[in-house]
């Protein structure tokens, strides 16, 4: 059997954006489980308030600041690192550093507040099936802001290097914007869960 | 063919043995036959279907070659051939749809006829799953005539009945085969299921929900008696323990209320008013002890005693130092409290 | 001679050249240090196999141990306790240790080779999913070695299994056991995905995509979309235990069918997960059996996706005798008879293959035939006991035992073996012994039927699963002894199998590249492939190219970089060539990162602590596992 070279390849670039990237694509397959795990954690909340007469079992409900601090930092943080992800696509290097740099002081400070957050749901996770869960909702995303900050922090030290100018950092860049989306998006349906139903 | 005569030889002598004291097809209630009913409407439709499908496995078979060296060329598909096969393929699926969609019917008509037993049931008991035994309670309007016991029901033959099931610890699952399918008892709610035994006769059943290291040893037995046989039997569990009659079952009485056995076991009409293990003011007119563990004979009843958990290693019943005299007494009053 | 650049590409390059420099590029280095680095798909691959054949001996020696317990009444030769751990063992081993991974294992050794790419996605990811495999798999049967297995049922019913009743740290072995095998399965299905997604060669459109594939992609899905739920359950379990939530304990709001819920919803998948893909196995052995193409390729793809989706829709059919609203149950009855209608149009189609194609008999279609025999009796079983009214019966009872290992060991394991048999020679390079097989098969086939068709006897007998002993008198003591010997016969079947692959690996006739002649891409390289697979990557034109295309010269792309570790990258619909992406070198951070994963798992059972203390080395290697080393080719 011989073979029969047909189509020359030396052409194609050695990496690309978004849908083009595999990386993309396991960055969203990730996203689709993680989302998964986070409809389920609803769902368990929702499933337990059904089987109870009362609900939220007579705990107090949820100081509110912290949540909303913490929404409306996500909302803004949405405008820097949709810059980010321009930035990337534009592959201008300097752009990138500054934006990472501001993602980074955006994701430590929510995570921060994150830790208010969890005072101010005014019941300890052992008190009841209540506490339980709305602890365990909150802690299940505040792996994923930690996760998300921790490679936002290596990326933005890897901008800064000598790798920093390789396109494939640039796709890099992309995908952990991407990442944030989910974070953020994924948020606003559980913080509606926790602050507004009971 | 070969495989379905094989299949046929394996099945014959194993079916011989359907009936039995602890059997889904052998109905004496009237949810197990209905559902025994619907059974054989199932397994005959799906062993039609499978047979079906494996002659036509046998018949797509039949042109083939045995090991052929080389492996001949691939065929290209014919284009009538391929049409046919399709729309064979699509009737099929046709009748798989339509076959499906009976035994759907079938089995929602046979779900059916609980909410009638609901209307016209006239006796209640409560069940409390252990581990790993029965606590059973007739309830009654009128306390005085609540009756307790444990690991054997009674009931009156074609009666419809209430089982409230519940759970103090893990889930268990209530299963007498000939009377009905099961229903678990689940710790921190309540189901509820609706029986109509309707021929007399004694049905063993089994808890069918893994439930710890004695699950194989939580057995039930359900005695279907005549109405008059049955009230007998409930006046007779509404009282007192009986006074014992002979100085071995006075010593024994005795001896019970000395020993720690008094600090689990009620007996009515006695000190011993504990409830962590079964009631016992009967016991002696039950057909076997620690949930179907053992017959209940002298014997057995000794050895039980002397240490259960040899007999059912892991139970909740300790074993109690006794010397075999005091042992013998013990069975001798417990065996009297008929 | 020109000298090999980074930048050298393989146009114009001669064959031997072009071998010589792709082995290198391409190598797993020697040494241990080398071998632990590795992130060649079929290396890792291979391990995964070996492991999971490994465990399906344990979790049969285990099987034998229960058999030996049953076959006669009120025996005294295993007490409770261990009777439990054991059947606990076997169940989580079986489903969780075996049958997922193995099913992986070949999807990550042959979708590559199948869709024509030199290695898998995210390659570093698939050696980290095995460390993480291996040791969740030893985690267990340590546990059990030391008389710490779980003994709480391979689906761990609360309260049973929480803080209350659990024995000792027994549950929680489970339930972190739980968290290493989700972990390494929805990595390899991510990379699976990807894979499928962005690595097919070209020209391999979504309709041309080997059905084997389809079946890998469509259980990946799956995979991501129910394997969430027993992590979070599982989770939910061990807080409960160890830090004291309440999720599960009814007196503080909590409640124990949210576990059976949440369970189910991933457990019912599981099952087709270890389906679908042997479902694959059987589309491929019957396509180049019967020697021509799938009839109903189309159609075949269609029920994968609708069996994929249904399988989230039938969870309560576990559930009925729990106490389920009479209505609500009757949904779950009719979507699982519902999905009776995919299974159906698969089976009429593998049937209609064979009929109108010129089957030969060798033992990758015995044992296909054998599939079909056991595994539509299962799955008509699978109907009866979707009825609700029937299932309040035979739910918990042996016949439920029947029914699942009909279609377990029918539906997967015989489809898996005939793939053994049918890819050993890729693997491998040798073929092995026909004789053997044969026996292998009859023995397995009777012995299967005796142990496990009876059983459904047991069942509408009353004889509930579960119990390590039962008493004499029931009618059940004669069929649990013949149960027990025919299960010995399927035991030493399987020693059967052992005994060829030793033999054969010996002195086995060599394949050559293609010995059935077999018309897909992991036919088109040699046996074993070499460490990059092809050396040209193949240019596809239709769905079976070693059989439709010219059979003397294929047609190939070129224009790729030889010193480099370079994948074609290919758009998702149509597969055209769209990128050149570097793939990763050898790595020993994986393997470093899994055993401070791993040992992260291990230690939260003891202290939550153990998950702030943890967090610092597994963070640190898993810097060092995606910190690029040197420019530019290698990548994460
Ligand atoms: C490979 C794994 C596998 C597969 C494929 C299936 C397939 C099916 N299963 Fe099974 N099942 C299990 C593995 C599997 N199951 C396991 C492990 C358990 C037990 C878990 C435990 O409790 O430990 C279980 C338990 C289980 C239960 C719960 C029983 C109980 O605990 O009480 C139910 C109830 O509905 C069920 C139903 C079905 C149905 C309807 C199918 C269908 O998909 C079958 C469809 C296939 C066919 C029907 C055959 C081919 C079709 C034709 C030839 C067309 C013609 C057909 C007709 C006209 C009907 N299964
Ligand atoms: C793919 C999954 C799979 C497979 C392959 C098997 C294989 C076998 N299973 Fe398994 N089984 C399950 C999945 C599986 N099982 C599950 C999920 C459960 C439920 C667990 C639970 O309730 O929690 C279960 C439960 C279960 C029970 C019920 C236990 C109970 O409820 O008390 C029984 C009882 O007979 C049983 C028997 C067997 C036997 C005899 C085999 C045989 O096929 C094994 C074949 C033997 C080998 C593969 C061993 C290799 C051979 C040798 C090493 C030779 C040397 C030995 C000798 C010759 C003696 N299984
Ligand atoms: C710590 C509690 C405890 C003590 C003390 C105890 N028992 Fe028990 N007993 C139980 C429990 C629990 C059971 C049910 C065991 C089972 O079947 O799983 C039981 C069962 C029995 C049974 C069988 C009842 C039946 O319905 O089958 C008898 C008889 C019995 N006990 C007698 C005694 C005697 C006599 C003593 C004292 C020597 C004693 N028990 C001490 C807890 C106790
Ligand atoms: Cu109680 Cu099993
Ligand atoms: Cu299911």
């Amino acid at each position: 059997m011989t073979d029969r070279p047909m189509l020359d390849l030396s052409d194609l670039p050695t990496s690309g954006f978004g849908p083009r990237s595999p990386t993309w694509w396991g960055t969203l397959s990730f996203c689709a489980l993680e989302g998964m795990g986070f409809a389920l954690a609803a769902g368990a909340y929702l499933y337990l308030a059904s089987v109870n007469q009362t609900w939220p079992l007579g705990a107090a409900p949820p100081t509110l600041w912290p949540g909303i601090v913490i929404t409306v930092l996500m909302l803004l943080s949405l405008v820097p690192n949709h810059w980010v992800k321009q930035a990337a696509l534009k592959q201008d290097l300097v752009a990138v550093r500054i934006l990472l740099v501001i993602m980074s002081i955006f994701g430590a400070f929510i995570l921060v507040i994150r830790g208010f957050e969890f005072g101010a749901l005014n019941i300890s996770w052992d008190s009841n099936a209540y506490g339980s869960i709305v602890w365990f909702i909150l802690g299940l995303h505040t792996t994923h802001l930690a996760t998300d900050l921790g490679d936002t922090l290596v990326l933005t030290a890897l901008m800064f290097t000598r790798h920093g100018r390789e396109l494939r950092r640039f796709s890099d860049v992309e995908d952990n914007a991407f990442y944030w989306y989910f974070v953020v998006f994924s948020w606003l349906p559980l913080y509606l869960l926790l602050d507004w139903v009971p | 063919m070969r495989a379905l005569s094989l299949a046929v030889l394996i099945l014959l002598p194993l079916c011989s043995g359907c009936s039995g004291r602890q059997s889904a097809l052998d109905a004496a209630g009237s949810e197990a036959a209905r559902i025994e009913s619907l059974f054989w409407t199932f397994t005959i439709t799906v062993s039609a279907v499978w047979i079906l499908v494996m002659t036509g496995l046998a018949l797509a078979m039949r042109r083939r070659h045995e090991a052929a060296e080389p492996l001949p060329e691939p065929l290209a598909p014919d284009r009538r051939v391929e049409h046919r096969a399709t729309i064979t393929i699509n009737a099929l699926v046709i009748a798989t749809g339509v076959i499906l969609l009976a035994l759907m019917v079938a089995s929602f008509l046979a779900g059916r006829s609980g909410p009638s037993l609901a209307r016209e049931h006239s006796l209640e008991l409560e069940l409390t799953g252990r581990q790993w035994w029965w606590d059973i309670r007739y309830a009654d309007k009128d306390p005085a005539r609540v009756v307790t016991t444990a690991n054997e029901i009674h009931l009156p033959v074609g009666r419809a009945v209430e089982l409230k099931l519940a759970s103090s610890d893990v889930i268990h699952s209530f299963w007498v085969p000939n009377i009905a399918g099961k229903l678990d008892l689940v710790p921190g709610r309540q189901n509820v299921l609706f029986i109509k035994p309707e021929r007399v006769g004694t049905y063993r059943g089994q808890c069918a929900e893994f439930c710890g290291l004695q699950h194989a040893h939580m057995a039930l037995l359900v005695v279907v008696e005549p109405e008059q046989q049955f009230e007998a039997w409930y006046a007779a569990e509404l009282g007192s323990a009986a006074e014992p009659g002979t100085p071995e079952a006075k010593r024994g009485k005795e001896l019970f209320s000395k020993a720690a056995c008094v600090m689990c076991h009620q007996i009515r009409g006695s000190t011993a008013g504990a409830r962590l293990g079964p009631d016992l003011t009967h016991v002696g007119r039950r057909a076997t002890i620690a949930a179907g563990t053992l017959p209940m004979t002298a014997v057995d009843l000794d050895s039980w005693i002397a240490d259960p958990q040899a007999v059912k290693p892991g139970v909740s019943m300790p074993k109690v130092d006794l010397s075999p005299e005091d042992r013998r007494s013990i069975v001798a009053y417990l065996g009297s409290l008929k | 001679m020109m000298s090999i650049t980074a930048d050298t590409r393989d146009t114009g390059l001669d064959d031997a050249r072009l071998h010589r420099v792709l082995a290198w590029t391409w190598r797993t280095e020697r040494g241990l240090i080398g071998a632990l680095s590795s992130v060649d798909h079929k290396v890792i691959g291979r391990r995964y196999m070996i492991t999971a054949l490994m465990f399906l001996f344990l979790g049969g020696l285990a099987a034998v141990a229960m058999r030996l317990q049953l076959a006669r009444p009120d025996s005294r030769l295993i007490g409770p306790d261990l009777y439990n751990q054991l059947f606990t063992v076997h169940g989580t081993n079986m489903m969780f240790l075996f049958a997922v991974p193995v099913m992986e294992a070949f999807g990550a050794y042959f979708v590559p080779l199948m869709v024509g790419t030199r290695n898998i996605a995210f390659p570093r990811l698939n050696a980290f999913s095995y460390w993480i495999y291996l040791s969740g798999g030893l985690f267990l049967w340590v546990s059990f070695a030391l008389n710490i297995g779980p003994d709480v049922g391979w689906f761990a019913y609360v309260p049973l299994s929480g803080p209350e009743f659990g024995i000792g740290k027994r549950p929680d072995v489970w339930a972190q056991m739980i968290t290493y095998t989700e972990v390494s399965a929805l990595a390899v299905a991510v990379e699976i995905v990807v894979t499928v997604f962005k690595q097919r060669a070209p020209g391999m459109t979504l309709s041309r995509i080997p059905l084997f594939v389809w079946a890998m992609l469509v259980t990946s899905f799956v995979i991501i979309f129910a394997m969430p739920a027993v992590m979070v359950a599982s989770t939910m379990l061990i807080l409960d235990r160890l830090v004291g939530t309440q999720f599960f304990n009814p007196a503080e709001g909590g409640d124990a069918l949210l576990w059976q819920h949440m369970f189910w919803f991933f457990g019912h998948p599981e099952v087709y997960i270890i389906f679908l893909p042997a479902t694959g196995m059987v589309s491929m052995i019957v396509e180049t059996f019967a020697r021509r193409p799938m009839h109903g390729y189309i159609a075949v793809v269609l029920s994968l996706i609708a069996i994929g989706f249904l399988a989230f829709g039938l969870w309560v059919h576990h559930m009925f005798a729990a106490g389920i609203p009479e209505l609500g149950a009757s949904f779950f009855t009719a979507a699982s008879m519902l999905i009776a209608v995919p299974s159906g149009v698969q089976v009429f189609c593998w049937i209609g293959t064979l009929w109108t194609g010129r089957p030969v008999m060798r033992v990758p279609l015995l044992f296909v035939l054998g599939f079909f025999f056991i595994f539509v009796a299962g799955g008509l079983t699978g109907v009866m006991v979707s009825s609700v009214p029937l299932d309040y019966q035979l739910h918990d009872t042996y016949f439920v035992v029947a029914h699942f290992h009909y279609v377990l060991i029918g539906g997967s394991v015989f489809p898996l073996i005939g793939t053994i048999y049918y890819w050993f020679p890729k693997i491998t390079g040798r073929m092995l012994s026909e004789r053997l097989g044969q026996w292998h098969f009859w023995l397995a086939f009777l012995g299967f039927n005796g142990a496990f068709f009876p059983m459904h006897v047991l069942g509408l007998l009353g004889m509930p699963r579960r119990v390590y002993t039962y008493p004499a008198g029931l009618g059940w003591d004669g069929i649990n002894l013949f149960v027990s010997l025919s299960a010995t016969v399927l035991a030493v079947s399987f020693l059967l199998l052992a005994v060829n692959i030793v033999l054969s690996l010996r002195r086995g006739a060599s394949a050559g590249d293609n010995p059935w002649d077999a018309p897909t891409l992991e036919w088109a390289t040699s046996s074993p492939p070499p460490p990059y697979n092809f050396a040209r990557i193949p240019v596809v034109r239709s769905r079976d190219p070693l059989w439709s295309e010219a059979r003397l010269s294929r047609e190939v792309v070129q224009g790729l970089r030889v010193a480099v570790r370079e994948v074609v990258i290919t758009t998702l619909n149509e597969a055209r060539p769209d990128l050149r992406e570097p793939s990763p070198q050898p790595s020993i951070w994986p393997l470093l990162a899994a055993i401070a994963v791993g040992a992260t798992f291990l230690a939260s059972i003891f202290t939550p602590w153990a998950i702030v203390w943890g967090s610092l080395p597994v963070a640190i290697t898993l810097i060092g596992w995606f910190w690029p080393k040197r420019v530019p080719e290698d990548e994460g």
